[in-house]
């Protein structure tokens, strides 16, 4: 890395010194502390006060699990309850299928020759991230409108795949580009089929990348709320449109235990995906 | 995001094994997103067009009614002079400026942040990656609820200013343009110092040496040297801000209230609102797309430029 390089003519150290003066602002060690400040405390605030025994919200009454309690036999226990296995169902589903879709098209934007279109081809696979989730979410509801697809669980997770699939691409296609072609070749030497050649010794290497693809895909849908919001049928409901209609009604303190039990489910899988893509790199 | 960082050459595929299979392997993206993506974005072109039904759909009749409704005024019965509209102009206006100064914020805070990581020790770097990328992935709806929760009139920062004697009455935050303002910095924050990390990391520092050695100041060593070097990273995360900001939902809806009305919440009242006017969101939302395309078209002409004058 540029940050460590040292002139092997100069004394090494003495060099390293006076480039660390020349990095040094004053202040931006401030302003760093300030900015992990701003994107930490509110998130950690809510987490303290859905621990808190009293009953308004912001008095704090001492520690209790009580809103956990009512999360999960509370009288909205039922509606949230259905809600989570709707959000699991289509993130699994929406995760497994865009993984599949996004794996085969990093074998073959990475492994293929340049061909016509692929510039046009890299376009429509990051398509989903360019256009404004709103503007998605108007269209997609208009089409399953025009072609009379009922809404529901099904409409949710096809307008899901949609958007899972460049952020699936994107640990796949890393992945494979850090993987020497060689193995393949010598696959190929000793007579294995491109079929054996993937399944015993390409895919193996790519696992890394396909599960860190799988778990953001996964967390990407499990979070969104403004497509969901529009393609969702009347009466169906995910957790985060849940989420979002109870906080139409004021924030209840059981929403700030639901809201940690998310951020924990989205911290740990990021963690994971994180500590798997780092293990591929270390191989 | 590992697309953004690392930069591996592409492989030789000499007698790769997709050979001849290339067109088959991408058949499931090009018909997913083509089916699901690019023809619903063509079929909402052609909604914006058609005539409003008034009990909720469309009748199939092609007109310039939405967009006619979106910049002309032709009085309350329609048959006055065609002025112009101010109204939705008005609510473009007011969204691309919240998004121009949520950059603006974003890019005053995320640049000393990106710059401090990437001169940061290698172990304690990745950590920092790791903290900043977090956020990243939590869901938006749960850290706009977080930052509601704190800044309501009743809310943490209130209570706590209260029982320190420093304010008599609660301050306002809630329901306010600055809410919105506050809710898209914090949104997209980690969008701006992502980009500019990467870049930073990739900068010689050997620059900002030479610069030194040749008595240049800290200060204009930063604005000439450094940040010329790594512009490419501040114009991704700026642009990475700024376009979720222009069509933000979340961040005008729970936290600016009726009053602070953004593009977002206009065409969401068109479909689940009150409004239910189909053909006039599916226009705005044409509009704000056009908008962005055209930003990222020139964006994207710009880098082309650039990479082909050899930088």
């Amino acid at each position: 890395m540029p940050a460590t390089k040292r002139n092997p003519r100069h004394g090494g150290i003495e060099m390293a010194r006076a480039t660390e003066k020349v990095k040094w602002y004053p202040g931006f060690r401030e302003i760093t502390l300030a900015c992990f400040f701003i994107l930490y405390a509110p998130l950690i605030i809510v987490m303290i006060y859905s621990f808190n025994a009293s009953q308004s919200i912001t008095i704090w009454g001492g520690f209790s699990l009580h809103w956990y309690e009512k999360v999960f036999y509370g009288v909205e226990a039922a509606k949230f309850k259905t809600a989570t296995v709707n959000s699991l169902i289509i993130a699994v589903m929406a995760a497994i299928v865009s993984t599949v879709i996004a794996t085969a098209a990093a074998l073959a934007m990475v492994r293929g020759k340049a061909f016509k279109g692929k510039s046009l081809t890299f376009g429509l696979i990051n398509l989903p991230l360019m256009v404004p989730e709103i503007v998605t979410a108007v269209a997609t509801l208009i089409f399953f409108s025009v072609i009379g697809f009922d809404r529901g669980l099904l409409s949710i997770l096809l307008a899901h795949i949609v958007f899972c699939i460049p952020f699936a691409y994107l640990p796949i296609s890393a992945r494979l580009q850090g993987i020497s072609s060689i193995y393949e070749q010598a696959g190929r030497d000793l007579y294995a089929t491109p079929g054996q050649t993937f399944r015993l010794i390409l895919f193996p290497l790519m696992v890394p990348g396909i599960l860190s693809g799988f778990l953001l895909a996964f967390i990407i849908s499990l979070d969104d709320f403004i497509i969901t919001n529009f393609v969702k049928g009347a009466g169906v409901e995910t957790l985060p449109t849940a989420i979002f209609g109870a906080v139409k009604q004021g924030i209840k303190p059981n929403i700030m235990a639901i809201s940690t039990l998310m951020l924990t489910v989205s911290i740990v899988l990021v963690s994971i995906s994180y500590l798997i893509s780092r293990m591929g790199r270390q191989e | 995001m590992a697309g953004l960082l690392s930069s591996s050459p592409a492989n030789k595929a000499e007698a790769s094994i997709v050979e001849g299979r290339v067109g088959l392997l991408l058949l499931p993206s090009w018909v997913v997103i083509g089916i699901l993506l690019v023809v619903p974005v063509l079929i909402m072109f052609v909604y914006s067009f058609l005539t409003q039904d008034f009990r909720g759909g469309v009748i199939w009749t092609f007109t310039l009614e939405a967009y006619d409704q979106f910049f002309l005024d032709r009085g309350l019965f329609g048959d006055e002079p065609p002025q112009i509209e101010w109204t939705y102009l008005l609510i473009f206006w007011r969204s691309f400026i919240q998004a121009l100064f949520a950059m603006i914020f974003c890019l005053l805070i995320g640049f000393p942040t990106a710059y401090f990581m990437a001169t940061s020790p290698p172990q304690s770097r990745s950590m920092l990656l790791f903290l900043v990328t977090i956020p990243y992935w939590v869901n938006l709806l749960i850290r706009t609820v977080s930052m509601k929760f704190l800044i309501r009139d009743t809310g943490p920062i209130n209570e706590w200013l209260l029982a320190m004697g420093m304010i008599d009455e609660p301050i306002r935050m809630i329901n306010t343009a600055f809410a919105v303002q506050l809710g898209l910095f914090y949104s997209y924050l980690p969008f701006m110092v992502l980009p500019i990390y990467a870049s930073i990391e990739r900068y010689n520092f050997v620059l900002s040496e030479a610069a030194a050695d040749l008595y240049t100041g800290r200060w204009s060593t930063l604005f000439r040297v450094v940040i010329p070097s790594v512009k490419p990273g501040i114009i991704a995360g700026c642009i990475l801000v700024f376009i979720p900001s222009l069509g933000a939902f979340l961040a005008p809806d729970l936290l600016g209230g009726a009053k602070n009305f953004m593009i977002g919440s206009l065409v969401e009242e068109q479909f689940k609102g009150q409004a239910g006017d189909w053909p006039f969101g599916a226009a705005v939302s044409m509009i704000l797309l056009t908008i962005i395309m055209g930003i990222l078209l020139v964006y994207a002409r710009n880098q082309t430029q650039s990479t082909s004058r050899g930088h």
